[in-house]
C-alpha cells in the first residue's frame, strides 16, 4: 500500500525517535487523566446517540459511565507508551501514534459530553462529508506533485470549477455542469502547466497568479451575471443515493453508503489513484519524473509530457472537487465559496505524505475538526469554535517541522526540468 | 514614458538603433508592456461581458465594435475619475474658489494615496522576503495580527500624549506582525519546513484568532457586530486636511519605511548578507554567512512591515478593527512586489499604481457597473506577463536579455 522508500525509512527508526514517541504516548495518558478524568465529579454518564441521520435504521444510544472510561483510555495509552519505551513498535509506531491520538480525541469528546449526550454518529457522518472537498483537493495536489510540479493553485482551480458547475448546471443539466467543472479545472491546470513547464516560471508564483485570477474572475462574473439573473445560479444538487446492500449494514451503512455521488467517487478515486501510482507503469513513470527527472529522461521517459498529463489530471480532480461545493453541497455559487478548502487540501496532502490513503486520513481528521468546531457551542466546553478550527493548520505546521517524523516529498517537487 | 524616449531617439538614426535594442532588453520595458497588455486584456474582458455589446452586434458589426470600445472606454474613464478625479470638476472647483468644493474635487486623488499606503508597507514586506529567497504568502495574516496588537495598544494605553502613543501603537503593530513572521522564519531555519506552506497556515490561524478576539475579548461592548471599540484620539495618525479628505501622515511613514528598507538592503553589510543568502545560499554559507539568522531576521522584518500595514489602517483610516478591514492587501502585495522587481522604489511606484487602481475601481463599480473584482483580474494578467516575460517577449517581439538579474530565486519544497 505504501511507498517503498517510506517504509524503509520507518523501519530504520532512530532510538531517539522511539524514546520521544514513548514519552508522547505517556504524556497523552497523563493529559487524559489530569485534564479530563480529574476534573469531573464521580458518577457521571456519557451518552452517545447513534443517529447518522437520513436513514430509518434505529440504533440504541451508547451510554457508559464517564470516569472509568477515561481512566481506561489513559491506562491503555500508558501501557502503549511503556511498551514503546521498552521495546518499540518499530514500523507500526505511526499507526500507534494515530491510535493514541484518536483515543485522546475520544477522551475529549467523552469528557465534553459528560452528563449529557452527543450525536456521535451524526458527528462522524458530518466528518466524512466535510472531508470530501479537502481530500479531493489533496488528490489533485498528489497527482501534480508526484510528477514534480508544485500545485498551490488547488484553491483557484476548485473555485473556478464550482463557478462553472453552477453556471453550466443551471443552463443545461447537472451532469453537464459537473463535466464542465472538470474540464475547467483541467483548463486552469493547463495554464499552470504551460507557465511552469514551458515557460519555467516559478511554480509557486504561477500558482499564486492562478489563485488571484480565479478569485477575480469568478467574483467578477458572479457579480455581473449570477446576482442579476438568479436562474443562472440554480443548478440543483445531486441526490443522495443509498447503495442497495451496503447501506443496510448496521451503523456503518448509513454512515458510509448513504451519500451523493461525490462521496462514492472519492472512494473510487482514492483506490484508483493508489493503484495507478504504485502498481502501474504510468505510476512508476510519473513518480520517477517527480523524483529524478534526469534519470527518467535518460531512460526514455518524456518528462514534459508526463508532467503535462499529471498536472492536467490534477486539474480535472480539482475541478471535480470544486463542483462538490455547488452541485454536491449548497446548490448555488457564492463568491469565494471554497473558503480556503483548497489550501487545507494542500495541507492534507502534506499531512498524508503525498499518498492517497494518507491524505484521506488527514482529510478525515481535518473534517472532524471542522465538524466539531460547529458543534462546540452545543457542548459545554470553554473552547471557542474558532480556536478549534485552527487545529488543521497548526497540525500541518507541526508535521512539516518534522516533530513526528518528516514527510517524504517528491525530490524534484517544484524544480522546472531543463532538457540538455 | 519610454515610448516618448523611443520616439526622440529614433530620430537620431545612428544611436537610435542601439538605444532601441537596449530598451527592448530592459526589464522596465517588460514591466510597462506587461501593464499595457494587462489593461488591454482587461478592456477586452469588460467588452465581452457587457450585454449591450451583444445587442449592438445584432444591429451591425461596426455598431458592435463601437459599443465594445465604448464599454471599455467608459470603464477606464470611470477608473480614472475615481482614482485621480474628474478634471472638469477640479477646474470648476478651483474657479469657484470654495474650499469645500476644492477638497471634494481632490478627494479621489488623496484617497488613492490613502489606499496606496498599506500597499507600500505590505509590498515592502513581500519584496524583502523575496530578496532573501523567501516567499512570504503570509503578509495578510501578519497584517491582521499587526492590526490586532496595534488596536490593543491604541485602546488600552490611556493618557499618553500623541507623540508617544502613535509610535508605541505602530511599534506594537510591527511586533505583532514580526512575531507572525518569526514563527515560519524560525521553522524554516531550524526544521526546513517550507515557508510557503507555513505562512499559508499562519494566515488561517491569524484569521481564526482575530475572529475569536473580535467576537470575544476585543469586541466593542456597546456594539452588535464583531468590531473593536474605537481607539484613543491620541493614537490616531494626523490627518493633513479637513474632512472629507482622509489623507494622513501614514503615507509619509510608508515612504520613509521604503527608504529604510532601501538603506538596509543596499547600503549595509547586513543587507548584503541578506541579499547574498537570497541569491545563492550555498555561496553565502561558504562565505561564512549565517543563513539561519538571516532567514529569521528577514521573516521578522517582513512580518513587521506587513504588521505596519495593518497598524496604518487601524490608526490612520478605520480607527477600529473590524473583520473585513483588509481587502486582501497582503495577497495583492505579492503581485506588486513582483511588479516592482522587489526594489523599494519599484514597490512604492507599483503600490501607488495599485492604490489608484483599487480606489478607482470602487468608483467604477458605482458609475460604470463593472464589479471591483476586475482589478484582481488585471493583476493576474499583469503578473502572468511579469512572471513569464517570455510571453511578453513573444508578443512584442523583444530581444532576449543577456542575463536576467531580476529573476526571483526561490527554493522548491525540499528547501535546497
Amino acid at each position: 500500500m505504501s511507498n517503498k522508500t517510506t517504509s524503509k525509512n520507518i523501519n530504520m527508526i532512530s532510538p531517539s525517535r522511539r524514546r520521544t514517541m514513548g514519552i508522547i504516548f505517556i504524556a497523552i495518558a497523563i493529559l487524559i487523566w489530569v485534564l479530563f478524568s480529574r476534573t469531573l465529579e464521580p458518577g457521571l454518564d456519557t451518552s452517545y446517540r447513534m443517529v447518522p441521520g437520513g436513514s430509518d435504521q434505529i440504533f440504541p444510544d451508547w451510554v457508559f459511565s464517564t470516569i472509568p472510561m477515561l481512566n481506561s483510555l489513559a491506562g491503555i495509552s500508558l501501557l502503549l507508551g511503556g511498551y514503546q519505551l521498552a521495546r518499540g513498535f518499530k514500523k507500526r509506531t505511526n499507526l500507534v501514534l494515530g491510535l493514541v491520538g484518536g483515543m485522546f480525541i475520544f477522551a475529549f469528546l467523552t469528557w465534553a459530553a459528560a452528563d449529557g449526550s452527543l450525536n456521535l454518529a451524526g458527528l462522524l457522518r458530518t466528518t466524512l462529508i466535510k472531508s470530501v472537498p479537502i481530500t479531493l483537493g489533496a488528490l489533485s495536489g498528489i497527482l501534480c506533485e508526484r510528477s514534480g510540479v508544485v500545485n498551490i493553485a488547488i484553491e483557484g482551480m476548485m473555485l473556478t470549477g464550482s463557478f462553472v458547475a453552477a453556471l453550466v448546471g443551471s443552463l443545461t443539466n447537472i451532469w453537464i455542469g459537473l463535466f464542465a467543472a472538470i474540464l475547467t479545472g483541467g483548463l486552469m491546470a493547463a495554464l499552470l502547466a504551460v507557465l511552469s513547464i514551458k515557460y519555467k516560471t516559478n511554480q509557486i508564483i504561477a500558482g499564486t497568479v492562478i489563485n488571484i485570477f480565479a478569485t477575480g474572475l469568478t467574483s467578477f462574473l458572479s457579480a455581473k451575471f449570477l446576482q442579476k439573473y438568479q436562474e443562472l445560479n440554480n443548478p440543483g444538487r445531486f441526490p443522495t443515493i443509498d447503495i442497495p446492500i451496503l447501506s443496510d449494514i448496521p451503523l456503518l451503512g448509513p454512515l458510509l453508503f448513504d451519500h451523493n455521488i461525490f462521496v462514492y467517487a472519492l472512494y473510487v478515486f482514492i483506490i484508483v489513484i493508489t493503484i495507478s501510482l504504485y502498481y502501474t507503469r504510468w505510476g512508476l513513470r510519473t513518480r520517477s519524473v517527480g523524483e529524478h527527472p534526469k534519470a527518467a529522461d535518460t531512460l526514455g521517459i518524456n518528462v514534459f509530457r508526463t508532467r503535462y498529463v499529471s498536472v492536467i489530471l490534477g486539474g480535472f480532480m480539482a475541478g471535480f472537487g470544486g463542483a462538490y461545493f455547488t452541485l454536491g453541497s449548497v446548490g448555488r455559487f457564492d463568491e469565494v465559496m471554497t473558503a480556503g478548502r483548497g489550501f487545507i487540501g494542500l495541507a492534507a496532502m502534506i499531512f498524508g505524505n503525498w499518498n492517497p490513503f494518507g491524505s484521506f486520513s488527514a482529510g478525515l481528521l481535518f473534517g472532524f475538526f471542522d465538524a466539531l468546531a460547529s458543534k462546540m457551542s452545543i457542548l459545554k466546553v470553554p473552547i471557542p469554535g474558532e480556536i478549534m478550527s485552527m487545529f488543521p493548520y497548526v497540525a500541518t505546521m507541526v508535521i512539516l517541522a518534522g516533530v513526528v517524523g518528516r514527510g517524504q516529498m517528491p525530490a524534484a517537487d517544484g524544480t522546472p526540468y531543463e532538457k540538455e | 514614458m519610454s515610448e516618448k524616449e523611443q520616439k526622440q531617439k529614433t530620430r537620431k538614426k545612428d544611436g537610435g538603433k542601439i538605444f532601441l535594442e537596449e530598451i527592448s532588453k530592459s526589464s522596465l520595458t517588460i514591466t510597462i508592456l506587461a501593464i499595457v497588455a494587462g489593461l488591454i486584456l482587461g478592456g477586452l474582458l469588460v467588452a465581452i461581458t457587457t450585454e449591450e455589446v451583444y445587442q449592438a452586434f445584432d444591429i451591425s458589426f461596426w455598431e458592435g465594435i463601437k459599443t465594445a470600445f465604448g464599454a471599455a472606454w467608459s470603464t477606464y474613464r470611470a477608473l480614472f475619475y475615481g482614482s485621480v478625479g474628474d478634471p472638469g470638476k477640479i477646474i470648476e472647483a478651483i474657479r469657484g474658489g470654495d474650499a469645500n468644493d476644492i477638497r471634494w474635487a481632490f478627494n479621489p486623488f488623496f484617497d488613492s494615496l490613502v489606499v496606496s499606503t498599506p500597499y507600500i508597507f505590505a509590498g515592502l514586506a513581500v519584496a524583502l522576503g523575496f530578496r532573501v529567497g523567501l516567499f512570504n504568502i503570509g503578509a495578510e495574516g501578519q497584517l491582521f495580527i499587526g492590526a490586532t496588537t496595534t488596536v490593543v495598544a491604541a485602546i488600552y494605553l490611556k493618557g499618553l500624549p500623541a507623540i508617544i502613543h502613535v509610535p508605541i501603537s505602530l511599534i506594537a503593530g510591527f511586533i505583532g506582525g514580526g512575531l507572525w513572521g518569526f514563527i515560519p522564519g524560525w521553522l524554516k531555519a531550524k526544521t526546513g519546513g517550507h515557508e510557503v506552506i507555513n505562512t499559508i497556515m499562519m494566515n488561517y490561524v491569524a484569521f481564526r484568532l482575530c475572529e475569536y478576539l473580535l467576537r470575544g475579548p476585543l469586541k466593542n461592548p456597546d456594539g452588535f457586530n464583531p468590531v473593536s471599540a474605537d481607539i484613543q484620539d491620541s493614537a490616531k495618525l494626523l490627518r493633513l486636511f479637513e474632512s472629507p479628505i482622509r489623507f494622513h501622515i501614514g503615507f509619509f511613514i510608508a515612504l520613509f519605511a521604503a527608504f529604510l528598507v532601501y538603506l538596509l538592503l543596499f547600503k549595509t553589510t547586513w543587507g548584503y548578507t541578506l541579499r547574498t543568502v537570497g541569491a545563492n545560499p550555498r555561496a553565502a554559507k561558504y562565505a561564512g554567512m549565517n543563513i539561519t539568522r538571516s532567514t529569521v531576521i528577514a521573516m521578522v522584518l517582513s512580518g513587521g512591515l506587513a504588521g505596519l500595514a495593518g497598524a496604518n489602517e487601524v490608526l490612520g483610516v478605520n480607527h477600529n478593527l473590524a473583520l473585513a478591514f483588509s481587502s486582501g492587501y497582503g495577497f495583492d502585495a505579492i503581485a506588486l512586489a513582483l511588479l516592482g522587481k522587489n526594489n523599494p522604489l519599484g514597490v512604492v511606484l507599483s503600490a501607488i499604481m495599485f492604490g489608484f487602481l483599487r480606489n478607482g475601481a470602487i468608483q467604477m463599480q458605482l458609475s460604470a457597473g463593472v464589479p471591483i473584482d476586475i482589478i484582481s483580474i488585471l493583476q493576474a494578467f499583469i503578473l502572468t506577463f511579469i512572471a513569464a516575460p517570455a510571453i511578453i517577449r513573444t508578443i512584442f517581439r523583444l530581444k532576449e536579455p543577456d542575463i536576467d538579474i531580476d529573476a526571483v530565486t526561490l527554493s522548491g519544497w525540499g528547501g535546497n
